[in-house]
């Protein structure tokens, strides 16, 4: 069963992440590592890019991987403060990071489960949909750049709040993938 | 993010390095739409050796930029991607609009 992780500080400005998010398998069980408190502001991406990336380099990802899991973040958190927030700066936004397990074995796959929470505007389901890259045009291509290097990609809005639920299991290298036949 | 210009035998070098984000795509998108539209520089190439990020917002960027210098008849051209940086390009499925190279020379012979 999953366990109850969110014990988010009560400050009025700080999103709160709700008790149950509603995501992820029974099977799956999550382990808080880091929680991120930031402000709305293009100049904190670079810190969260280098956190994540280390992070993501001690729980023994790939460098793709690695790449793949601070590309969505940042990607996420820049729609955030774009969209969510229109620009604005010093509004709230948390990033939970937790360590997820697929299953009871020691040898099941373990993820990387991100949670971004924020208080902004409701994101329009309509605009959830990566556009055609057929179109050469700018712009339009950070949810295509998330959909294309997580695994999960859940959005979800609960009591005036977004909730972006990100995971990614690490990809099998090549010989674990030859030792399992694939 | 840094930024330098430099002219080379009638053309123009942008040299970028450090990370281009949403908190510095814009300074990029200045200099290198100064360079296409204001300048309608012939030539304007894009030194991405030094870049070691690039999002969305730089890859619209580079798309802007790319699209004036077509109007105008003057060439946008790219080189010295990083790994991360081609990886960012192949996802967007772009790096066939852009000519690109692998380093100046190359990229000053064409």
């Amino acid at each position: 069963m999953r366990r109850e992780i969110w014990s988010f500080d009560s400050q009025v400005s700080t999103p709160k992440t709700p008790n149950k998010t509603g995501a992820g398998s029974a099977s799956e069980r999550s382990e808080t590592l880091l929680r991120l408190h930031l402000e709305s502001n293009p100049e904190a991406l670079c810190l969260v890019r280098a956190t994540l990336q280390r992070a993501a380099e001690i729980l023994q990802f790939q460098e793709h991987d690695t790449r793949a899991i601070v590309r969505s973040v940042d990607e996420a958190l820049a729609n955030v403060i774009r969209h969510a927030y229109g620009g604005q700066k010093g509004q709230p936004i948390v990033v939970s990071c937790n360590r997820l397990r697929k299953g009871e074995k020691p040898e099941d796959p373990v993820g990387l489960e991100i949670i971004l929470a924020d208080s902004g505007e409701a994101l329009d389901p309509g605009k959830l949909k990566s556009r055609s890259l057929q179109e050469i045009r700018p712009g339009g291509l950070g949810l295509h750049f998330i959909k294309e290097s997580m695994d999960v990609v859940e959005f979800s809005r609960k009591e005036g709040q977004n909730f972006l639920r990100l995971v990614k299991y690490p990809t099998p290298s090549k010989a674990e993938k030859n030792e399992k036949g694939d | 993010m840094l930024i330098a210009t430099r002219q080379t035998e009638g053309r123009v070098i942008i040299d970028v390095s450090g990370d281009i984000d949403l908190a510095h795509s814009p300074v990029m998108r200045k200099a290198l739409l100064g360079e296409i539209k204001e300048k309608k520089t012939p030539k304007v190439l894009l030194n991405l050796r030094n870049v070691r990020y690039i999002d969305s917002s730089g890859i619209a960027s580079l798309v802007e930029g790319l699209k004036a210098s077509r109007d105008i008849g003057s060439r946008m051209i790219l080189y010295g991607l990083s790994p991360a940086v081609r990886e960012v390009m192949e996802l967007s499925r772009l790096q066939r609009i852009f000519e690109i190279y692998d380093n100046e020379e190359q990229a000053l012979a064409t």
